[in-house]
């Protein structure tokens, strides 16, 4: 029980600690506090996870933590198989994360504030996904929103990373309003919040309907859709991707490990953990699909032309969400965690070793103005391409499994997951092109910065590689433990580790079709691996020519649908304009303004008349003082 | 034997005097003398009731009068010559620092 309770709460000490005496104290040290404790999360983790390997399913309610009439809320902890594995995603990743971060940190002024903020993160990560309940699921997330709001403007002083935190903070709070509508529909609908009382009793509002603004709406369905808009938030999906790639704006290591490994997957984590709800309404089902697979492929054609190396990231990021919320929608939970899973290893690498690249060129980010880097960096070179191959698809590297088992499971599941498949498989070719881009205009061809920076181009030291390569490691053989039954008998052993939880997804196919998918995803990865090679190493004038060719094209792509343009003319301006104008203009201006301003004001006329009848005059007191005698005397004698 | 209401209407006509000679005025001396003047006729109702119902309590009364104009008369030229040697005037005209 103590070690359940110690693995988010080693996190959290070293938060407080950090936090209390980091400035005074302990300054360039706050990694010895820090990276003992995730590791000893780690390791406390990888314990809880044979713990539930064994068969034994964690289900304790540690303190009540509301206590109002029906109304009970306890923090407590749900450890089965799901979350076992986002125990083993966050902390694994966490730690090297960390070690990384002493090397890429080292000297920032604000190095123990962001120890202390990663550990707060890690332990609203690990309150997440250990919760028992909605309502702690709700603490987490709002926490790791919070931490993801710090951590993006960590380097505050800067504009832009201030307001890419603001957007962040304010973009989730769309998608947040509607998860905790969501929470509070869940409460009314189930009277209790625990997972397991709720997900026991889903049969209750089968055909139950709730009446808003007129119309009957389904309630489930209702359920599901606001608890789905809190993911879409904090997963950045279409229409509330826009604060993802301007959250790049953050240190590289919480790019890797809140952007792309853990915070950003807590919506995928969400939908799989509400199962039970989402599998009884096909319409909130479909709308998990289609943003999914819409924003995979939304999310790939922006990243083709980005020149910023961590936007392309970003982007791709966004795009590997998709596929997950795909999976999930077309009732393939487990496709979904495992892709989860697999993708916090190779994003994470790609991410920490794009920060290697940075570090080398001193915050260089434009890869128009890289290149060739490979002979410099043999190490963040090679680490790269792993992670490249495995995002691609090329097997035996650990995304192929994933991706396949997603594209397989949108295959077979039915009409729209035809068509759901082929989005994904288009998106697969883009991001294959996108990712190779990556690799060649990065490492490949000669350097195009400048001698300043040539002259200090180095391999990173190796705090900074070594984490890399024990990354290069799970992005590589992550998979093999979700092997199609196809390729090998037993081999799924992830989907039959989640069954329990995420249940076996269903759909009706032929071998041969499994093969055709599985070759399609295949073939797609080489050919934009070969497009790629085409175009920025064989032919480099290419790119130029297809961008004139495609200008249109090319501009909405590269000034990204518009989509931040658009959400400025339709929300931001007219916000602005609001608050500029009726709010401090009329508002503040007039009604407050003019209460302040308008009682002294007014006070101020009336005592400027009313101070004549003070003349100083002694004989005019007199006459007031006899006159009011003799009032006073007349109304004794005459009127009583 | 003189009846009350001589004494009555002696007290209201000196009370009279006192006022309107407060009132109209301008001299603070004269003023002053016009407050003793309003205190002593209502020194005369008082005795003049006092014999009248045939109880001390009126001429008692007269007494503490005495003490209180006597001792307002010490504090009030006090009062007015400390003023004067700042402000050398006595007319009330000119004694208006707390004009509004």
């Amino acid at each position: 029980m103590l070690k359940y309770i110690l693995i988010p709460l080693l996190p959290l000490l070293s938060f407080i600690i950090n936090i209390l005496f980091g400035r005074n104290f302990i300054k360039d040290k706050a990694h010895w506090i820090a990276v003992p404790a995730v590791a000893g999360s780690f390791i406390l983790a990888v314990s809880a996870f044979m713990d539930v390997q064994a068969g034994n399913v964690i289900n304790v309610n540690i303190y009540n933590w509301i206590v109002s009439g029906n109304f009970n809320v306890t923090i407590g902890f749900l450890i089965d198989q799901l979350t076992a594995i986002m125990l083993i995603v966050v902390t694994s990743i966490s730690t090297l994360i960390f070690i990384y971060s002493i090397g890429y940190m080292h000297g920032d002024g604000g190095y123990y504030r962001f120890f202390s903020y990663l550990s707060l993160f890690v332990f609203s990560m690990l309150m997440l996904v250990m919760a028992n309940n909605f309502l702690l699921l709700y603490f987490g997330w709002e926490a790791v929103g919070l931490c993801s709001y710090f951590l993006i403007g960590f380097w505050f002083h800067k504009k832009s990373a201030a307001d890419a935190g603001k957007k962040a903070f304010i973009v989730n709070r769309f998608g947040d309003f509607g998860f905790g509508l969501g929470v509070i529909l869940v409460y009314l609908t189930f009277g209790s919040l625990d997972y397991l009382k709720i997900f026991s009793n889903t049969g209750i509002v089968l055909g139950q309907t709730i009446n808003i603004f007129g119309n009957d709406i389904d309630l489930i369905t209702l359920i599901c859709l606001m608890l789905f808009c809190g993911a879409i938030g904090k997963s950045a999906q279409i229409p509330l991707h826009v604060w993802l790639p301007d959250a790049m704006e953050g240190p590289t290591p919480v790019s890797a490990l809140i952007h792309a490994a853990t915070m950003v997957t807590a919506g995928v984590f969400m939908v799989a953990r509400c199962n039970p709800l989402f599998s009884l309404s096909h319409t909130a089902m479909n709308t998990v699909a289609v943003v999914g697979g819409v924003t995979a492929i939304f999310a790939a054609t922006i990243a083709l032309v980005q020149n910023d190396i961590k936007r392309v990231i970003a982007y791709s990021t966004v795009s590997q969400l998709g596929y997950m919320f795909l999976a999930l929608g077309v009732g393939a939970y487990s496709a979904g965690i495992f892709h989860l899973y697999t993708h916090a290893y190779f994003k994470a690498l790609l991410f920490l070793g794009s920060g290697s690249v940075i570090h080398a060129l001193h915050n260089e980010q434009n890869m128009q103005n890289m290149g060739g880097l490979k002979k410099y960096m043999p190490i963040t070179y090679g680490v790269f391409i792993l992670a490249t191959l495995s995002i691609t698809g090329i097997p035996p590297f650990a995304g192929f499994f994933s991706k396949d088992e997603i594209l397989w499971r949108a295959y077979s599941g039915g009409e729209l997951g035809k068509f759901l498949w082929l989005l994904a498989t288009v998106a697969a070719l883009l991001t294959a092109f996108y990712s190779w881009r990556l690799i060649f205009l990065t490492f490949h061809g000669r350097f195009r910065g400048t001698h300043e920076q040539e002259h200090h181009l180095h391999e990173s030291p190796r705090v900074i590689t070594v984490p890399l390569m024990l990354l290069a490691i799970g992005a590589v053989a992550a998979g093999w433990v979700g092997i199609p039954p196809l390729l090998m008998e037993h081999g799924d052993k992830i989907g039959e580790f989640l069954a329990p939880v995420l249940g076996h997804p269903h759909g009706e196919g032929s071998h041969a079709e499994e093969m055709m998918v599985m070759g399609m995803s295949i073939l797609v990865a080489a050919a934009g691996w070969f497009i790629a090679y085409q175009m920025y190493v064989k032919k480099t004038d290419l790119p130029m020519k297809v961008g004139a060719m495609f200008q249109p094209l090319y501009k909405l792509l590269y000034n990204k649908y518009y989509v931040d343009e658009l959400y400025s003319r339709i929300f931001v301006q007219p916000v602005l304009k609001l608050s500029d104008k009726v709010i401090l203009g009329f508002f503040d201006a007039k009604i407050i303004e003019g209460v302040v301003n308008g009682v002294p004001n007014l006070i101020g006329a009336f005592s400027n008349k009313f101070r004549k009848i003070q003349t100083g005059l002694l004989s005019n007191y007199g006459l007031v003082m006899a006159i009011g005698a003799l009032a006073i005397i007349g109304y004794i004698i005459f009127m009583r | 034997m003189v009846p009350l209401s001589w004494y009555i209407v002696l007290s209201a006509l000196m009370f009279s005097i006192g006022v309107f000679g407060f009132l109209s005025r301008r001299n603070l001396i004269i003023i002053f003398i016009s407050i003793e003047l309003m205190l002593n006729s209502v020194n005369i109702s008082l005795v003049a009731f006092s014999h009248y119902l045939q109880s001390m309590r009126g001429q008692i009364l007269v007494f503490f009068v005495i003490t209180v104009a006597a001792a307002e008369a010490a504090i009030g030229l006090a009062i007015l010559i400390a003023f004067y040697r700042n402000n050398p005037t006595i007319k009330v005209d000119e004694i208006n620092l707390l004009k509004g």
